[in-house]
């Protein structure tokens, strides 16, 4: 087996054992970016990659270190990372040197980790197939004439194309599980309020979360340790223990109840994808599981409740971004109102600012009302419909996305790609956890299954998925390699 | 035709917490540009806001002694505007549930009393300082003061003129400093009034236009330009004019207001419940535990004194209108607790009208509590009389020393010896014999006379009370 295709788990052996060192892993992995055209990268950090996988090494020499000591991974380039290029996707920070370290980044230093770089992604996170990115498409690893999914699509391209062992995500509407459910990896979405904000540059607050993508459902929970926490730098973090989300893996499900929502099986998807995800659900019957229809009666407002509250909140939290203290600014301002409207009609990319102007258009005098409010009252019912579900099933299952990954370029109507995110924008505009993990292939494309649970059941769904995992192979495929 | 003035106050009280509302940055004034602005004041990318609960408490506080309901669940909401002070594009404030609710407070004008009511107060975050005439070409931007934390205290539109709107604003100012939650300093801006200024027809009802003036640093300007702008709608309404309603800006040196938005021009401020931070959520627990540590306010300050130092309602309330003034007598009274009134005098009279003709503070003054105390002592023991006391006084504020050391240094203390006093007197009796025949004919007035020569003679020592008494004895 290419060393690329281990675990992080296999690879914390290896290092511990001496199969390999730390530094030798790392050039591997940097090989393997530079020699990449997936285009995952926006920053690669050989030095710093190769100073800390050192580190590393002189740790685990002396004895010391953790499981994560010296495992290289990709971090979204949505993370401030200090004294590192930190663009979120777009023009507006492509001269941004980040001061300081986002929480999860330092958490990710404290615990040894090796960061290679800093991966593409969907400008501000704003895109379901990371075509929005100011530093260009990301191809999908199974063919690279498809989308990644987005907008952590640079994150599940590396992550599938074995240029790093896991990297970071940030899930506001499905960023996390619809690129990893189109490239065939493991992807977590944690209940929100368990990861800190803190320095991930904000694109919808009452929604965003970070978490781990990665090969496997463990390493997704090795990683979840490090990422999780209460953090006193973001109020809206919750003040409650991390579990060691490993220890519950093996745990048998026999008896679990799975929910299937009838409206995330209705018309728009895809008959391949319907058939792989219920061949999953099937196989989890074979485990021992039962399976419930359940109803969510107003999934069918998510995406225009999403499409106000996001763009809302974005139109906002974007506003630091004006040309005046660091960032992109105009050539030649004539006076302030010119430095604004051209640094970012400038520094913005096409779908940012169709966000911004749709978020302060509703948030105007006179349509607050008839457009925010009427979207927090929708997405209060849709919190409600998952409480009512989780009463008598343990977990929801469905599909990630309608279809596996279509072609670059392939959707122009912000509309249509919108519909991307219609069976994960749910748990979102809920805070609920979601994990897509890899249940099939439909004409050599991933598949995702969806797992949603309920409020701080992290450790509930890893056990479900690792389970999955330990009766399927899908996780364990791999993309062709060229040449 | 007569016309009625409508004011409203919007106050800005700067609370005095060592760290800014939503970040650890220090809030000292004066300090090196943008030295003091974090990651979150400077409003970088992933920087979020985290509540410095002490600025809750101050508020509650507020909130509590002005009789107010007290929103023991808020919400924090972004003001959305661009300006390059104002780094984040957004200001953390409070719309819809504001800390502090409806409330109300008593101002006295002459021996007249009227109740103004306060609408609500809100915590804010404060901008930060454009400078304008630094550079040529550009405008500097220092964050330092970004993340002040500010209650906004609001009243109604209850004030009739300008000197009830100074009266409201001084009584406001006195409370946050009685309740220690605001340094009251109006040259540093921790203190700021805005002024919502109409005028209707005397008896109607329907409010007019109004203007909201603005950067006012002094009561007195307040009082300036609330009546300077009266002037100026009575101008447009009787020409047959229509007030706009708009923001005005006041310019204290060419003692003028002119226009600095209108309303068409005001921004659509987009507020919505900022979703960094969750609603503040007040126990039980902490309403209880901060009315409980609620200072003594100015009204209970006013009838301690008339009760335990009998002062009369007008020196209590005058001594009690400022803290600095109340604790300053106060300071004075621990040795002087039978000379009262004396010291509230010495206060409201010589000391107030120093510090008025050199333009100084209470706090800045040179003469303190315990000195001034020394010297009213002084007068007590009959050292020196009350007119000497004045020299004394004066000699004390040019820093010529204690009031001891000037007496003893200036010879002046008070001629207590009978005999010698009676030689004067006898000197004076023997010396106009006119002025005795006038007295012994009736004509009381003229003893004022012989006081009169009898101080000069004695370069003012002599005691009052003895020399009338010997005065009187001598000549009849």
């Amino acid at each position: 087996m290419s060393i690329h295709n281990k675990t992080i788990a296999q690879l914390s052996q290896g290092l511990k054992a001496g199969d390999f060192s730390s530094v030798e892993l790392t050039q591997h992995y940097l090989d393997r970016i530079n020699t990449s055209d997936l285009n995952a990268f926006i920053t690669v950090t050989d030095e710093l990659a190769m100073k800390q996988a050192q580190a590393a090494d002189d740790k685990i020499a002396k004895g010391a270190g953790n499981i994560l000591t010296g495992i290289p991974y990709a971090h979204k380039d949505i993370f401030c990372t200090n004294g590192v290029k930190t663009s979120a996707g777009s023009k507006m920070l492509d001269n941004f040197i980040s001061p300081y370290d986002a929480t999860v980044s330092h958490k990710l230093n404290q615990a040894d980790l090796v960061m290679l770089g800093k991966a593409n992604m969907d400008e501000f996170a704003m895109g379901s197939s990371n075509e929005n990115s100011y530093f260009g498409d990301v191809k999908n690893p199974w063919n690279e004439n498809k989308i990644p999914g987005g907008s952590s699509g640079g994150s599940a391209a590396a992550v599938a194309g074995r240029l790093a062992p896991f990297a970071t995500g940030t899930d506001t509407g499905g960023s996390i599980r619809q690129p990893a459910s189109l490239c065939g990896i493991t992807g977590l979405k944690p209940t929100y309020g368990r990861v800190s904000r803190y320095g991930m540059i904000a694109y919808a607050s009452s929604l965003d979360q970070a978490g781990p993508m990665t090969q496997t459902a463990h390493d997704a929970a090795l990683v979840l340790n490090v990422m999780a926490g209460f953090d006193e730098k973001d109020s809206t973090s919750t003040e409650r223990d991390v579990e060691d989300y490993t220890a519950s893996l093996n745990d048998s499900i026999k008896g679990l109840t799975i929910g299937l929502p009838k409206e995330f099986f209705s018309e728009g998807l895809d008959d391949e994808v319907a058939s792989q995800v219920m061949a999953a659900v099937k196989e989890f019957e074979s485990m021992g599981a039962t399976v419930k229809e359940v109803s969510l009666p107003n999934s069918a407002y998510a995406i225009p409740t999403y499409y106000i509250v996001a763009p809302c909140e974005c139109s906002s939290n974007l506003s630091r971004l004006d040309g005046v203290r660091y960032g992109y600014r105009c050539d030649d301002p004539k006076d302030l109102e010119d430095l604004y409207l051209r640094s970012r009609s400038e520094g913005f990319g096409e779908e940012v600012k169709r966000r911004i102007m749709i978020g302060a258009y509703a948030l105007s005098a006179g349509y607050y009302d008839a457009y925010y409010l009427k979207a927090q009252k929708t997405r209060h019912l849709i919190s409600e419909d998952f409480k009512k579900a989780f009463k008598d099933v343990d977990v929801i299952m469905g599909p990630v996305s309608p279809t596996t990954a279509f072609d670059l370029g392939s959707v122009k109507d912000p509309v249509s790609m919108y519909l991307a995110d219609i069976y994960t924008l749910s748990a979102n505009l809920a805070g609920l956890p979601g994990m897509s993990i890899p249940a099939g292939f439909s004409q050599n494309l991933p598949v995702g299954l969806q797992l949603i649970g309920n409020y701080w059941s992290e450790s509930k769904l890893l056990n479900i998925a690792h389970q999955f995992q330990q009766q399927t192979d899908w996780h364990t495929q791999t993309p062709e390699e060229k040449g | 035709m007569e016309w009625e003035t409508v004011i409203g106050l919007e106050i800005h009280a700067q609370l005095n917490t060592k760290s800014k509302i939503f970040s650890a940055a220090a809030t000292q004034y004066g300090a090196q540009a943008n030295s003091q602005a974090c990651a979150v004041d400077l409003g970088l990318p992933g920087v979020l806001p985290v509540l410095n609960k002490e600025v809750v408490s101050k508020a509650i506080k507020f909130g509590l002694a002005v009789d107010a309901h007290i929103n023991q669940r808020n919400v924090f909401d972004r003001k959305n505007y661009f300006y390059p002070d104002l780094p984040k594009g957004y200001q953390i404030s409070q719309l819809d549930w504001p800390i502090v609710g409806e409330g109300e407070i008593e101002i006295t004008l002459g021996d007249k009393t009227k109740v103004i009511g306060v609408t609500r107060a809100h915590l804010e975050e404060d901008a930060g300082k454009s400078i304008h005439d630094l550079y040529d070409d550009f405008t500097a931007v220092d964050l330092n003061r970004a993340g002040t934390p500010l209650l906004e205290i609001v009243s109604e539109p209850d004030m009739r003129s300008a000197k009830e709107a100074v009266a409201y604003a001084k009584k406001i100012h006195a409370l946050v400093q009685y309740l220690e939650i605001c340094d009251g300093n109006m040259q540093e801006g921790s203190f700021r009034c805005d002024a919502n200024v109409s005028i209707r027809p005397m008896g109607q009802e329907k409010l007019g236009t109004r203007a909201e003036l603005k950067n006012i640093n002094s009561f007195k300007f307040l009082e300036r330009a609330i009546n300077l702008e009266v002037e100026r709608q009575q101008d447009i309404l009787e020409e047959g004019g229509e007030v706009v309603q708009e923001t005005r800006l006041y310019d204290a040196v060419k003692h003028e207001t002119r226009s600095m938005r209108s309303k068409e021009e005001a921004n659509d401020y987009r507020y919505f419940p900022d979703p960094d931070l969750l609603p503040v959520e007040i126990s039980d627990e902490l309403m209880a535990q901060i009315k409980q540590e609620l200072p003594e306010l100015p009204q209970e300050k006013k009838a301690r004194f008339i009760k335990e130092f009998g002062l009369s309602e007008y020196d209590a309330d005058v001594l009690t209108s400022q803290k600095p003034m109340a604790d300053y007598f106060e300071k004075m009274i621990v040795n002087n607790a039978d000379h009262a009134k004396l010291c509230a005098n010495w206060i409201m009279g010589e000391l107030s009208a120093s510090l008025n003709k050199h333009q100084l503070e209470l706090v800045d003054a040179p003469i303190t509590a315990d000195d001034l105390s020394l010297l009213v002592s002084r007068i007590g023991d009959d050292t020196i009389s009350g007119k000497i006391a004045k020299d004394v006084f004066k000699a004390m504020w040019d820093g010529e020393g204690s009031a001891d050391e000037i007496i003893e240094a200036k010879g002046l203390k008070q001629m207590t010896d009978t005999s010698a006093i009676e030689a004067i007197v006898d000197e004076i009796i023997a010396n106009n014999a006119p002025q005795v025949e006038q007295f012994k004919s009736g004509n009381e007035k003229i003893l004022g006379f012989f006081v009169g020569q009898a101080m000069k003679v004695s370069q003012g020592k002599a005691n009052p009370k003895l020399l009338n008494e010997l005065l009187r004895k001598k000549l009849s």
